[in-house]
């Protein structure tokens, strides 16, 4: 076992190594512009391209026409909400949202407000999951689009987004979903699940950075949306500038490889997950799960460690790579919005660590990793007041703090 | 970001972790900070009545390394000062010391209140002895 170990794998992945060989010819032999019509070198770097195409269509129920390469999710992103909100703008002006997506969409929703469009931000129920019927209710006739994340990056809870898309399709609201955490790790298919447009990008699974893609629906409805970018019309119009070929290769054999392997990557990863957690919870009292355990993407773990701030235990897990929701190294010292939005109290949001399992990890990281938290919080709450004052029992609640 | 070494030092090896009897009157508590706030460091002080020179110290702290490493070098520079030294402790100090990053300064501030707290604490004990006395 190699140290460190990394088990961030919502923040990024490691590129395949399948992935990187596909990607080589791209640089060197085949080096072409795919734009370039009239030679050969074009048509090789074409035909890297539309395979890829097809390769991420295949991967999310979709025809390879309806694939938009961009630069990353956050252009998808940006791409999806700003493209509606200019094409749809004599049809209405108001956005449904949620208040934990990425800041991709929340940043793309608080300019467009800037701009005079109306934003509803839909809180989420305890578990993590946007309730129905308040989306229901909050569809008006202005709204054009609705934006809710397929699966959330912090806390890896999975939305009902084929009941989202059903609700957005009866009342003629389009829907985006960011799809980055989901797809290539649990079956998604823009068909089913009533997506009009979703975000992807290739590093959350095993492909390059610098490389995502928007899929915009072509049919029922046939979804329009106004490019960002001015320049040669690539992209059906919808995304000038030169394609990264060499990284949409990259995407495209990493997409083609999560189809290959999800059946069994699932499992392995649910498996690795459950035995982190039952490590971990039968070691440690005063841990909390959050998010719902039943929706959830099968390799993601996110705990509270009551009484142990987050930034300290990173401190002392410093060979393995994972994140905390406590955020005192930024200035603000807020802790997590994701956190927060589910209701949880900033003493346990500045407790939380996400855990996020990948490819390339081994059940002998996982003990490794259940070990040393085991042993890091432990270590911490003998150092922690707030341990001492609960086993005395002592109602923290209760204390008059000097916040400062 | 990495973490100077000696802050490194102190969150692997802290000085005088623990708790006295906060009802000794020779003991002086400070406690700040908050949870929500992510940290609170609770910091003790045990003086020697006669001389007022502060005999041992003890912390317990709930916050980040650099939290971690302010009290614990605290409670070393509080022994064998004695309360008046102790109380021209600055914040400064701890992150020259310590090499903080502006972001963790707070942390230093933290850890200045609280020996002014344990102090605060210890004298208006002595008051109340010497009423009864």
């Amino acid at each position: 076992m190699k140290l460190p170990i990394y088990l961030d794998n919502h923040a990024t992945t490691q590129c395949d190594p399948r992935v990187v060989e596909a990607m080589l010819p791209y640089f060197v032999e085949n080096f072409g512009n795919a734009a370039s019509r009239n030679h050969s070198f074009g048509w090789v770097a074409e035909e890297g391209v539309e395979n890829a195409r097809k390769q991420i269509a295949d991967l999310i129920g979709a025809n390879s026409k309806e694939i938009v390469f961009t630069s990353s999710a956050t252009e998808s992103n940006n791409l999806a909400i700003k493209g509606v909100a200019e094409m749809y703008a004599e049809r209405g002006n108001h956005i449904i949202t949620v208040a934990t997506e990425h800041k991709a969409v929340l940043d793309t929703c608080k300019h467009l407000e800037k701009q005079g469009a109306r934003v509803t931000y839909l809180p989420l129920m305890g578990d993590g999951l946007v309730d129905l019927d308040m989306l229901r209710d909050s569809i008006m006739d202005k709204t054009i689009l609705v934006s809710i994340m397929y699966a959330n990056n912090e806390i890896g809870v999975i939305q009902n987004v084929k009941e989202i898309g059903a609700i957005c399709k009866e009342r003629g609201v389009l829907f985006h979903t960011d799809g980055v955490q989901a797809v290539g790790k649990i079956p998604v298919n823009v068909i089913a699940d009533n997506i009009d447009m979703m975000s992807l990008t290739a590093h959350k699974m095993y492909g390059p950075k610098g490389v995502g893609a928007l899929y915009v629906r072509r049919r029922n409805p046939r979804v329009q949306i106004s490019a960002q970018m001015d320049g040669g019309g690539h992209e059906r119009g919808m995304r000038s500038g030169t394609l990264n070929v060499p990284g949409i290769v990259g995407f495209g054999k990493a997409a083609a490889l999560c189809n290959e392997l999800m059946a069994t990557e699932m499992e392995k990863h649910r498996v690795m997950r459950d035995r982190l957690k039952a490590k971990l919870e039968s070691s440690l009292e005063e841990t909390y799960i959050n998010g719902s355990m039943t929706s959830r993407l099968p390799h993601n773990l996110n705990m509270s460690f009551a009484y142990v701030e987050g930034e300290s235990l990173l401190m002392g897990i410093n060979d393995i790579a994972v994140s905390s929701g406590s955020a005192c190294t930024s200035a603000t010292l807020e802790p997590s919005y994701v956190l927060k939005a589910l209701g949880l109290g900033d003493d346990l949001a500045h407790t939380s660590i996400r855990f996020g399992i990948g490819r390339f990890n081994t059940d002998e990281e996982i003990d490794y990793v259940a070990n040393k938290m085991i042993e890091v919080v432990n270590k911490l709450r003998e150092l922690s007041p707030l341990w001492e004052m609960f086993k005395d029992g002592v109602d923290l609640s209760k204390v008059e703090w000097t916040a400062h | 970001m990495a973490y100077s070494e000696k802050v490194v030092d102190h969150y692997n090896n802290p000085r005088n972790v623990g708790s006295m009897d906060k009802n000794d009157p020779n003991v002086g508590t400070g406690m700040v900070g908050a949870p929500e706030c992510g940290d609170v460091m609770k910091l003790q002080i045990k003086v020697d009545p006669v001389s007022g020179i502060i005999e041992d110290a003890k912390f317990k702290t709930f916050g980040c390394g650099s939290a971690i490493a302010s009290s614990s070098l605290a409670t070393e520079w509080l022994k064998g000062k004695t309360v008046d030294q102790a109380m021209e402790i600055k914040n400064t100090e701890i992150v020259n010391e310590l090499a903080l990053p502006p972001v963790k300064v707070h942390c230093s501030v933290l850890a200045e209140d609280a020996i002014k707290a344990a102090i605060t604490d210890y004298k208006k004990k002595a008051v109340a002895e010497s009423v009864h006395a």
